[in-house]
């Protein structure tokens, strides 16, 4: 009835035995992996778009290198472990990957970190736990917090917006200076080295600066949602992120409690805390619209492979991370906390997830059978 | 009227426009019909007929055996050439015994059985009995004797029939067709249900994608409300598979949540569905045995999908020849039922019988195909199984053969719906592995308890054993124990008596 097939040579990507005895259903619904992953890519166009504008040339460059390395490592993780290399790689999923890295790395950084955060990501993050759907941790933040500790200084060299074909935007070939010579300043290329805006907030409290006259001094809101803040490629326009994320829950490929979860949750403790210390703490929009939030909030706490799989969990997961980004920004070492706080958040899913379960039709939470007439809820 | 939550499910593409519109048409018996004797959930008929045997259209072919079974009649007139073993429409291909017959082309009825002409004053027992006679099983799928379920009656209080006029399935338009023509023979079979069930309480659930069905039975539970002393209400339930599911349904409809591995009846509540009413309609009121039934051919490579009144051992192939033949030749799925719990046909040669409500050649375009891919953890299944079960969790224990960690999940509990493989963006066969551990399960299940019977005869004659050798121990140690008193009692008497003349020499000294 049943053969073992076992090794990692079956589609299914583990070992195993196929079921020969068919059962049905012999029709499915018109969706897929890499139908998922596209409609994903296409609500992140947007801000990447704009990241690349924002940012000229040097992005477009980080951005093309990391995509590529992460294919290309996918591919040689794949043939490494004797798995067929195609039908992994059109899943898009290593395409994703490198995507979302690209976007959480500073606009400006040298090749080699965004070769070394693909090959991180899709080794260390993905392959070694067995490929797609085995990773416990999101690869791309994996990556991005593996190259903050190695590469502290490349990782926070932020610089200030210069749009494409903008005077004083670096052209195609100082472009090219700047991602592969580590050129900012001299030569034909005149970037204005600058701090994210809640690095320049943390500096300045750190100082004895407070917040709420560092903000009014230089945190423009409209910079913040509009992106015309120095910052990683792909986080500073908020508003684009945010779009992106509402039509993936139009789309059906998000569900809402992540990225709710997630938002409320910060909202509500800066919210609090500001009240409580406007000297000392930023209030919800800068928790809300600077940084990772919105990127976060909808692309990366979102992934499937490491979010809970249940409405509670993933409630429960939001949650977690909305509190652990504030913990993080107001009073760890770094500025933002968005990686750091997705990677701990993945760390508890698998036991969220087993106290999530859903009650068994028919049987109590306990999973004996119901005894006595149960009417349900109407 | 108010209907309860239940969770899950998924809203499929239904596609039953495609034979919606067609209206039932009678197919004429073709040159030669292939009557199995099994039919039916339970223990095969056994036929009483022998070839050369001429036969009108509903005498007995073959007679039941066993408390679960059902007789099956001739689906038209003819003679019966062979009893002989042919392909039964099952996927794994087997044969079943089969009676061949030569239809004679007139299909005439044979003398039948007596009609009940009041139903509603006649002994349900009675009632049960004629159904029972006439061969009636649940047409919705199962195929399960109808008598059976009607019998529960008497030893379970029912206090309210759901009719499943649900369809879920999708293409299936059988049922809504049925509604939508003979809505007053469904009622009136309904009504018959309730009388035998003694049940007063009577919901029609119908989906909303059937809005014509839900009219024509709420108009003809108008024209009889006069005379009727029960409630009926014909209730229009969300579109979405599985509603039509025994558990889900009973759920909506009633509230009530049927326990793990218990039946409708445990909370008081009886499922029929609409085709097997108007067959029990028929069976009473007619006495015409069950010889044929709505079957729905259908699907993206028949030419013209229709809703046909098939005589049972027609060939499908027949049917979709009836149907202008496939425009898609091999079409990419052959299928006996819908396409989410439906069977796929080993052949195109193989009849038509009483559980078949739809044959369905689906083209390569409509079932969206494709190779499985790793497992994204994406939740779909979880939110869309109607049973509250993990089965993304489950599928790994299966695929590493830890069947005792699926059972523990809860993969018994599966109804096998098929929902989360249909929406599983890695097109990964869900249901199939769960058919496949439930079928391991049972036979573990059926292998523990032959063993714990054997080991409890065994113990039971150990301890038989043990208390014979006992008895015997006893009755032996008793018995020397009488001799040994009785040897004791004759020493004393033969010292008393060497006593005693000791005594009376003294005495007489």
């Amino acid at each position: 009835m049943t053969t073992r097939t076992g090794g990692v040579g079956d589609p299914g990507g583990f070992g195993g035995f196929e079921p020969q005895d068919r059962a049905g259903p012999y029709a499915h619904a018109a969706n897929s992996v890499a139908g998922i992953m596209i409609r994903v890519m296409a609500a992140l166009t947007p801000a990447t778009l704009a990241g690349i504008y924002l940012f000229g040339w040097p992005a477009l460059n980080l951005f093309v290198i990391t995509i590529l390395t992460a294919v290309v490592t996918e591919a040689a993780c794949l043939a490494l472990g004797g798995r067929p290399v195609l039908p992994a790689l059109s899943d898009g999923s290593a395409v994703l990957t490198g995507w979302l890295l690209a976007l959480s790395l500073p606009a400006w950084a040298p090749w080699w970190i965004g070769v070394t955060g693909a090959v991180i990501a899709l080794t260390f993050g993905k392959h070694m736990f067995g490929g797609l759907g085995q990773n416990p941790f999101n690869p791309a933040m994996v990556a991005r917090v593996a190259l903050l500790i190695s590469f502290p200084v490349p990782m926070t060299l932020y610089v200030a917006p210069a749009p494409m074909f903008s005077a004083g935007a670096p052209g195609f070939l100082d472009g090219l200076a700047v991602t592969f010579w580590g050129v900012v300043d001299g030569g034909g290329v005149d970037g204005v080295t600058a701090a994210s805006p809640l690095g320049h907030i943390k500096t300045e409290l750190s100082r004895g600066v407070p917040v709420a006259e560092t903000m009014a001094a230089a945190v423009d809101p409209a910079g913040l949602a509009f992106g015309m803040i120095p910052g990683s490629l792909g986080e500073s326009s908020a508003l684009l992120l945010a779009l992106g994320g509402l039509i993936l829950l139009w789309r059906g490929v998000i569900s809402w409690a992540v990225p709710v979860a997630l938002l409320a949750s910060l909202g509500a403790i800066a919210t609090i805390a500001h009240t409580l210390d406007p000297g000392r703490h930023a209030d919800a929009t800068v928790h809300l619209l600077a940084g990772a939030t919105m990127l976060g909030a909808f692309f990366i706490a979102t992934d499937p492979v490491t979010s809970p799989v249940t409405r509670q969990g993933q409630l429960l997961f939001g949650v977690g991370c909305g509190v652990l980004v504030w913990v993080i920004r107001s009073f760890a070492g770094y500025p933002e906390g968005m990686a750091f706080a997705i990677l701990l958040m993945n760390a508890v899913t698998p036991l969220i997830d087993r106290g999530s379960r859903p009650r068994v039709h028919g049987r109590t939470r306990g999973g004996e059978p119901l005894t006595r007439r149960t009417k349900a809820k109407p | 009227m108010k209907l309860f939550r239940i969770r899950g499910g998924v809203d499929v593409e239904h596609r039953k426009e495609l034979s919606s519109e067609q209206a039932i048409r009678v197919m004429a018996p073709p040159s030669r019909l292939h009557v199995p004797l099994q039919q039916h959930a339970g223990v095969s008929a056994d036929p009483v007929v022998a070839p050369g045997d001429r036969v009108l259209k509903g005498d007995l072919l073959a007679q039941p055996q066993g408390a679960v079974s059902a007789p099956i009649h001739a689906p038209t007139s003819g003679v019966v050439l062979e009893i002989c073993e042919r392909m039964a429409p099952h996927p794994s291909g087997l044969s079943v015994r089969s009676i061949e017959l030569e239809p004679d082309g007139e299909d005439r009825w044979g003398a039948c059985l007596p009609p009940i002409e009041d139903p509603f004053t006649a002994d349900p027992a009675v009632i049960t009995a004629r159904v029972a006679e006439a061969g009636v099983v649940g047409l919705g799928g199962a195929a399960f004797p109808t008598a059976v379920k009607l019998g529960l009656g008497a030893r379970t209080p029912i206090d309210t029939l759901v009719i499943n006029g649900a369809e879920c399935e999708p293409y299936l338009t059988c049922d809504d067709r049925l509604m939508r023509e003979q809505a007053g023979e469904v009622i009136d079979g309904v009504r018959i249900i309730a009388y035998t069930l003694k049940v007063r309480d009577i919901r029609i659930a119908i989906e909303s994608n059937k809005p014509q069905a839900l009219e024509a039975m709420t108009r003809a539970v108008g024209a009889i409300e006069a005379d009727h002393d029960g409630r009926i209400v014909v209730v229009a339930i969300p579109t979405r598979y599985p509603m039509g599911s025994e558990r889900h349904l009973v759920q909506l409809i009633t509230g009530h949540e049927i326990p793990a591995r218990r039946l409708p009846a445990d909370v008081g509540v009886a499922v029929h569905n609409v085709a097997t009413a108007r067959a029990i309609r028929h069976a009473v009121r007619l006495g015409r045995p069950l010889v044929s039934r709505v079957v729905t051919v259908s699907g993206g490579a028949v030419r013209r999908p229709m809703n046909l009144e098939v005589p049972f051992g027609t060939l499908v192939s027949d049917l979709l020849e009836a149907c202008d033949g496939l425009a898609e030749d091999p079409p990419a799925r052959l299928l006996a039922g819908g396409p989410m719990m439906g069977q796929p046909l080993p052949d195109r040669e193989v009849p038509v019988i009483k559980g078949i409500g739809g044959v369905l050649a689906l083209s390569w375009g409509e079932i969206h195909d494709g190779p499985s891919h790793p497992c994204i953890r994406c939740g779909t299944c979880v939110s869309v199984c109607p049973c509250g079960l993990v089965p993304f969790e489950m599928v790994q224990y299966v695929r590493h053969d830890r069947l005792d960690d699926a059972a523990a999940l809860g993969v018994r509990d599966c109804v096998g719906c098929g929902s989360c493989a249909y929406a599983c963006p890695s097109h990964i066969p869900l249901a199939q592995y769960f058919h496949y551990a439930k079928g391991r399960l049972n036979a573990e299940d059926r292998d523990r308890r032959k063993h714990e019977l054997m080991k409890r005869l065994a113990e039971g004659r150990t301890a038989r054993m043990e208390k014979v050798a006992r008895a015997k121990r006893e009755a032996l140690a008793k018995r020397k124990a009488a001799a040994a008193a009785k040897k004791a009692a004759e020493a004393a008497k033969a010292a008393e008596a060497a006593k005693a003349p000791a005594a009376g020499d003294a005495g007489a000294a």
